[in-house]
């Protein structure tokens, strides 16, 4: 995600870095790079010119010119601008109201406003939170279905609306609903519709006033172009809206639309959507996003993703063995294997290392990694747990029959043993070189890795 | 259950009647309605600029700029301002009113080629599979083009192919319910063999036309990606040479990333036919120059509003008369 623009930025950032002095001829050759890469990233034309202005008057100021490493310092305004036109901080969701907080959720028709809100109820039903799911939809055919089927898979309560009701008695009923049955939130559905639909943004202006929402999100296609803006405009004009959300975020769009309808709105972005799965929301963050923009890497999601799903004790009894060394088997392997994947796969975590990194693991196919990976485990699980912890017992019956019990060639259980021998070098140097000598030792050695 | 007349808005009553075959004219003023709101934003600021006056620097700097914010994009102005500059210099224009048709003849020249229309009478039946990413418009689109086919006195069968989507199937048989066009479904499972089955029915009940919805994928999901090719190998099994027609639907309002999906598609799956759908709002759809450009793959339908029939072949010349008049 956002690869192209960074690569862009990279480039550009790369020059600045080797200019021992700074010239308004090499500022101005610069910023017209970063013009480019933004409008190739979709970010609304006169934002980029706002951006382009704000950048070059602070690169020529006392504090760039009077740098040590002037580059440096402009890469510095840079990622500040930046940061600061994707907003300063992250900003939750707002809750705190008398019950039911209610959530409209409002956008274009095809934006994911459907699967936002499921995604959404899911995330605060894991913060223990009684949601109701309500569908207004009555226009896309089966557009309630497929709320309601949602809200089926992930156990959370969708009212009963269908398409023969109006939307206005339909946030009627619901809200009565909600109160009557003590709902602490209740995520409000729309149908898509066009800003300039001056018949559809009145019913969802009338639909804000009866129920009176906490959180009116405007849910954005991160593959949106030039239009963002007046679309957002036009929404930000008829709902006072309190956040954004971004779907779509794990294709490979640039996402410049983020900045577009953050700056127009002036709105915080509070989510977005790296999935199709219901699991797929995230909170926002500008202050990474900016980071991973300009391939300094994501590394404090990373971190945080790393300590929700692996088992501490796991770690850390892990860190011991690999500290020694010795002890590394294929059991740990495995487990190590299986932790990547609770991550999100090899793709997820690629795509918030820092861009140096990633790129001395080469050009990597997050799900071609994923794949080899799931068959590795297999080749393991047809292992007995003997064999697992003394992987030398291997020999060639042993194979044929791991072979057999996992439906793959002898030559692939050969690859994973020497794979597996490779990590446990590897696991050594990681115990005295570190994360980066890991990495470049990781190169071509790893599947997926090439 | 879906009641769409219910919806009070009266462009779409207006539209729901309206008969799928019309007069060029009329479909032209339909055209000029959908991208009213295009034209009054590039349109205007054409005006404006084409007011009269010398050519100078100035101008093609605004230029660029409206290029730009009609998401053509960055390579595709450029060239586009190259051509224009070449036009100017050879026909010896010194006022902004010839530019514009300069800009015309220019935006005509790249976008013709792609005006061919869709020829359905090679094969019976004649098999065309829907693609695209999450939300673009596949399965409006293919009850639009039920209707349209229909309207043309042949026979169409619809096939559930987005297996995926939770209520995606519903959504279809709405669809094939109000054009009385069989749907042809399964409760669930793989999308291939839903769309063999349905072209295998076409073929017993010697039906005309094959309509198979896909589920939406982003081109980074390579496993889907890998799907999508199967589900084209799977038909070509039940009928060799067939999916006659690969039909990718591309949202109006996606910006440069519309390159990319062209690129990726076409990649995978050799993409034959375009929609751009959503022209109705005030995304200008522009990036179809850059993709003229980058792969000039033809253009068969636009979508031009939610209701049934505002479905329309791609038509270069009053494509670009509706943007400017």
């Amino acid at each position: 995600m956002l690869e192209n623009l960074s690569g862009r930025l990279q480039g550009v950032i790369k020059n600045l870095r080797g200019q021992a002095r700074l010239t308004e001829d090499n500022i101005a050759d610069a910023m017209r790079e970063v013009r480019m890469a933004l409008l190739e990233a979709d970010v609304a034309l006169p934002v980029v010119k706002g951006f382009i202005a704000q950048v070059k008057e602070r690169a020529q100021g006392r504090e760039v010119l009077q740098s040590l490493t002037p580059g440096q310092a402009v890469i510095q305004v840079v990622h500040e601008e930046l940061t600061k036109l994707m907003g300063t901080e992250n900003a939750g969701i707002n809750l705190t109201t008398n019950p039911p907080a209610i959530i409209l959720m409002a956008g274009l028709q095809g934006s994911g406003k459907t699967t936002t809100s499921a995604k959404l109820a899911r995330l605060l039903k894991t913060q223990k939170k009684k949601v109701l799911l309500v569908s207004a939809d009555i226009y896309r055919p089966a557009a309630i279905e497929q709320l309601k089927t949602l809200a089926k898979s992930l156990e959370v309560d969708c009212f009963d609306s269908n398409a023969s009701q109006k939307p206005e008695d339909i946030a009627r009923n619901a809200l009565d609903h909600a109160k009557r049955h003590f709902y602490d939130v209740m995520i409000f559905d729309t149908a898509g519709r066009l800003g300039i639909d001056e018949a559809m943004m009145a019913e969802i202006k009338h639909l804000h006033d009866l129920l009176n929402p906490i959180e009116t999100l405007f849910v954005v296609d991160a593959m949106q172009g030039q239009d963002a803006i007046n679309t957002a405009r036009a929404f930000g004009e008829t709902l006072p809206l309190t956040g954004i959300v971004l779907t779509k975020l794990d294709g490979d769009s640039r996402g410049g639309a983020a900045l577009s309808v953050r700056h127009i709105t002036g709105k915080p972005i509070k989510f977005i959507g790296v999935s199709e799965k219901v699991d797929g929301l995230e909170p926002f963050h500008p202050e990474r996003m900016a980071s991973r923009v300009l391939g300094m890497g994501d590394v404090l999601s990373l971190i945080e993703q790393a300590q929700k799903s692996v088992d501490i004790d796991e770690a850390k009894k892990l860190a011991d063995k690999i500290k020694s060394g010795k002890s590394f088997d294929l059991e740990d392997f495995k487990a190590q294997i299986q932790q990547m994947r609770n991550m999100g796969g090899v793709g997820a975590l690629m795509d918030k290392m820092p861009a140096q990194m990633a790129g001395m693991a080469g050009q990597m196919s997050g799900e071609a990694g994923d794949k080899a990976v799931r068959r590795m485990e297999g080749i393991i699980n047809s292992m007995t747990p003997l064999e697992r912890r003394k992987p030398d017992l291997i020999k060639a019956t042993r194979k044929r029959r791991i072979a057999i019990g996992a439906g793959v060639q002898v030559q692939e259980v050969n690859r994973l043993l020497n794979q597996f021998e490779e990590v446990q070098k590897m696991m050594k140097m990681f115990s005295k070189g570190g994360m980066s000598k890991m990495m470049r030792a990781m190169q071509g050695r790893f599947p997926g890795l090439r | 259950m879906f009641d769409f007349l219910k919806k009070d808005k009266p462009t779409d009553t207006q539209s729901v009647i309206a008969p799928a075959v019309e007069s060029t004219t009329s479909w032209t003023e339909r055209l000029k309605q959908g991208l009213a709101k295009t034209r009054s934003q590039l349109g205007n600021q054409l005006t404006g600029l084409f007011g009269g006056g010398k050519i100078d620097d100035d101008v093609y700097e605004e230029l660029e700029t409206i290029l730009l914010t009609s998401d053509v994009g960055v390579t595709a102005t450029q060239a586009l301002l190259e051509q224009i500059k070449l036009r100017v210099k050879r026909q010896n224009l010194n006022d902004t009113t010839q530019l514009r048709q300069a800009l015309k003849d220019s935006l005509l020249e790249l976008l013709a080629p792609l005006e061919k229309p869709l020829i359905t009478s090679t094969a019976q039946p004649f098999v065309i599979m829907l693609a695209g990413v999450n939300g673009a418009g596949k399965t409006t689109t293919i009850g639009k083009l039920a209707n349209l086919f229909q309207a043309q006195g042949k026979s169409v069968l619809i096939a559930a192919g987005d297996t995926f989507r939770a209520a995606a199937r519903e959504q279809l048989q709405a669809w094939g319910d109000r054009n009385q066009v069989h749907v042809v479904a399964q409760e669930s499972g793989d999308p291939a063999a839903v769309i063999f089955d349905a072209v295998n029915s076409a073929k017993a009940k010697g039906i005309d036309i094959v309509l198979a919805d896909t589920a939406g994928r982003l081109p980074t999901q390579l496993n889907l990606m890998e799907e999508i090719r199967k589900v084209q190998r799977v038909i070509d099994k039940a009928l060799p040479g067939a999916p006659h027609e690969i039909l990718l639907v591309l949202d109006s309002n996606t910006g440069q990333n519309a390159v990319s999906q062209v690129k990726a598609f076409d990649d995978a799956l050799g993409v034959t036919g375009l929609v751009l759908s959503k022209l109705d709002g005030t995304a200008k759809g522009g990036v179809i120059a850059a993709i003229a450009q980058s792969r000039p793959i033809p253009i068969r339908f636009i979508g031009i509003g939610e209701g049934i029939g505002d479905l329309r072949p791609f038509n270069a010349n009053e494509f670009i008369e509706a943007l400017f008049s």
